[in-house]
């Protein structure tokens, strides 16, 4: 229907991807005492722009096939 | 706990899709087949997405997790015996009909195969069951945000509501289908950390079991009570469910599982909006691979929070207590998310929570939405309006639905056993259905007057059965026993066990009975009905590992086994 589901999905993860990664990275390093020490909003953070990427590949790849 | 702007900052960027995706799909409503089928056009991927995403209500996720604290790997049992199987049955053998008779719901199903009367009776307790369940799904939410953030109940509750409202009267089942796609990933997403944090915080698996095994022997079971799913089965006073393997296997995995599965609209309408008869067979099925993994994402973390409440982590996390003394099992969850996730990523965590209630409360809204309009209206109100006339009803349909879901979350407010009294009324209604069900997709002799006497006798049999029965240690009323206690259960899960299967039995013997005396349909009016009258569906056409019986056959292979990885 009209719109392919991947391409929001992708945007979106990749928005909060990069929003905690950039975070991870700059922001203060203090607050992970409580994650053990790792700075979980990094990793994460690119595992879902990965993650995000991946789906909008897909739902725009899907896209230009029609 | 305090949020910081980045916590803000990301539920917002959630909000802004979830509506953004309603007011995408508001051009594609022309009809109502669009608004309540998603004109039968998703793709089987997405359908089995949303037809697990629906079950992944808040309820599922924090109850989960407290079974989880409270019964160890045994929980397991709601996935890998309560779940799998029944969902590859539905995807081989039932999905045939749903979607070949082209019936909109499971009522109109009813309807076409059996009667006006059978098809009203499931309408109708259908509608109730899920406007409460949807009702409760944002009690729960508004409770939790209170307690966790300190957020108002009136606020939390309305605001949410609100949200769901726009995208579903804006793109109908269609949004929220593609909602709870995104709310899967979410989830996915935003409880994985937990599980590597919570894991990490024990010592890895080996640590996990050490904790678990002194969970078990303090509280009186063997070592393995809390880590092994199938060892403690074999008489219930050696597992902390208080069930034995018979009870499970035949309550749970039979009766209740297939009930649930099989027969509920709410799960079903996904299946039905695929885009073909093959996609609406794969559909389940595709639901039954996330559906085999989930354990590690909900039920672990219970888990975890429990065995490191017996022996605490680098970290020091243990589960609250409620005034009585006795754990919160139902906090495992949400107090790991606050005591683990740094800002940033508790934004990420928290949304996901409320992503999974809001996905609970959209799944159900958009089930009544359908049953009331096509079930209801149509059937028994106005017969022959437009079908312009009906998109508009489906329209004000979820409007009411939502505002009756909020007035439902406020009586739970002031009901302390609404919440148990849902439960058994659920089970009432769900159990017995199955029988009619399975007789009348396999059994051409059923007939309408059987289905209904079946029905009715089974519910008023579960009734009978609950109010003679007792759980272990509980007082007579709400719990049961409100007759007279004739039997005593060692607890309550083997108490709604039995209550299920007598009523299924009472259900499947009834309709039999009632159904030799009765008058059949004939034959050429059950075709596309009923198995023996109907032909196969043809799966030629696609690569033959995409035929939904070679998926069956692997699904059932890799849960046959996790349960033996973890017998």
């Amino acid at each position: 229907m009209g719109l392919d589901i991947r391409l929001p999905i992708g945007f979106m993860f990749i928005l909060v991807g990069a929003l905690l990664g950039f975070y991870g990275h700059f922001g203060p390093q203090e607050i992970y005492q409580r994650s053990l020490g790792i700075n979980v909003n990094m990793h994460w953070g690119v595992v879902m722009l990965a993650f995000g990427s991946i789906m909008t590949l897909l739902g725009s790849r899907a896209h230009k096939k029609k | 706990m305090e949020l910081t702007a980045i916590d803000w900052l990301i539920m917002a960027i959630y909000f802004v899709f979830v509506l953004g995706i309603g007011f995408a799909l508001k051009r594609y409503m022309k009809t109502s087949t669009d608004f309540f089928l998603s004109g039968r056009s998703i793709p089987a991927w997405i359908a089995g997405l949303a037809f697990i995403s629906a079950n992944l209500g808040a309820q599922e996720v924090i109850g989960m997790a407290a079974s989880g604290a409270k019964y160890g790997i045994a929980t397991s049992h709601f996935y890998w015996v309560g779940g799998v199987p029944a969902m590859v049955f539905v995807g081989i053998f039932m999905m045939p009909f749903y979607y070949g008779s082209r019936a909109r719901s499971v009522p109109e199903y009813l309807k076409l195969r059996f009667d006006e009367k059978t098809r009203g009776f499931n309408a109708i307790s259908f509608a109730v069951m899920t406007i409460f369940s949807s009702g409760i799904s944002i009690y729960a939410m508004g409770l939790l945000l209170k307690l966790l953030l300190g957020w108002d109940f009136n606020v939390s509750v309305w605001v949410s509501a609100a949200i769901v409202l726009v995208y579903i009267f804006l793109g109908g089942l269609t949004s929220a289908i593609y909602n709870e796609v995104l709310q899967f990933f979410l989830i996915v997403f935003g409880f994985a950390p937990l599980v590597f944090l919570g894991l990490r915080d024990t010592g890895g698996w080996g640590g996990l079991q050490e904790r678990l095994a002194r969970v078990a022997t303090e509280n009186g079971y063997a070592a393995g009570a809390w880590s092994h799913s199938w060892k403690m089965l074999d008489d219930p006073s050696s597992n902390p469910m208080g069930i034995e393997w018979f009870g499970l296997a035949m309550g749970l995995g039979f009766v209740l599982s297939f009930g649930y599965w099989c027969t509920d609209f709410l799960v079903v309408q996904r299946a039905m909006a695929a885009d073909s008869m093959l996609a609406a067979r794969r559909t389940p099925l595709i639901a039954a691979v996330p559906k085999l993994i989930f354990p590690f994402l909900v039920i672990l973390p219970g888990m975890i929070a429990i065995a490191l409440t017996y022996k605490a982590g680098a970290s020091g996390f243990a589960l609250p207590k409620r005034p009585d003394g006795a754990f919160n099992y139902d906090l495992a969850i949400p107090m790991m998310l606050v005591h683990y996730f740094p800002t940033g990523l508790l934004g990420l965590g928290l949304t996901a929570l409320m992503a999974s209630f809001m996905s609970g409360m959209a799944g159900n809204v958009t089930a009544f939405n359908t049953v009331w309009t096509y079930d209801i209206y149509q059937s028994y109100i106005r017969k022959d309006a437009s079908d312009e006339h009906y998109l508009w009803m489906g329209r004000m349909a979820t409007v009411f639905g939502i505002v009756v879901s909020v007035a439902a979350a406020y009586v739970a407010t002031v009901f302390n056993n609404i919440m148990d009294m849902l439960q058994l009324i659920f089970a009432f209604v769900n159990a017995p259905l199955f029988a009619t069900f399975v007789l009348g997709m396999f059994w051409k002799r059923a007939t309408g007057h059987g289905a209904f006497y079946g029905l009715l006798i089974g519910t008023l049999g579960a009734a009978a059965h609950h109010g003679l029965s007792l759980p272990k240690g509980a007082l007579a009323g709400v719990k049961g026993g409100w007759f007279a206690t004739l039997h005593t259960y060692p607890s309550e899960m083997a108490q709604n066990f039995w209550t299920a299967i007598y009523a299924w039995t009472a259900c499947f013997i009834v309709t039999i009975v009632v159904s030799l005396a009765t008058k059949p349909r004939e034959d050429k009016d059950l075709v596309g009905l009923v198995w023996s009258l109907t032909e196969r569906p043809k799966d030629e056409g696609s690569a033959w590992y995409l035929r939904p019986g070679f998926l069956g056959i692997i699904v059932m292979l890799l849960t046959i086994l996790v349960n033996v990885i973890f017998w």
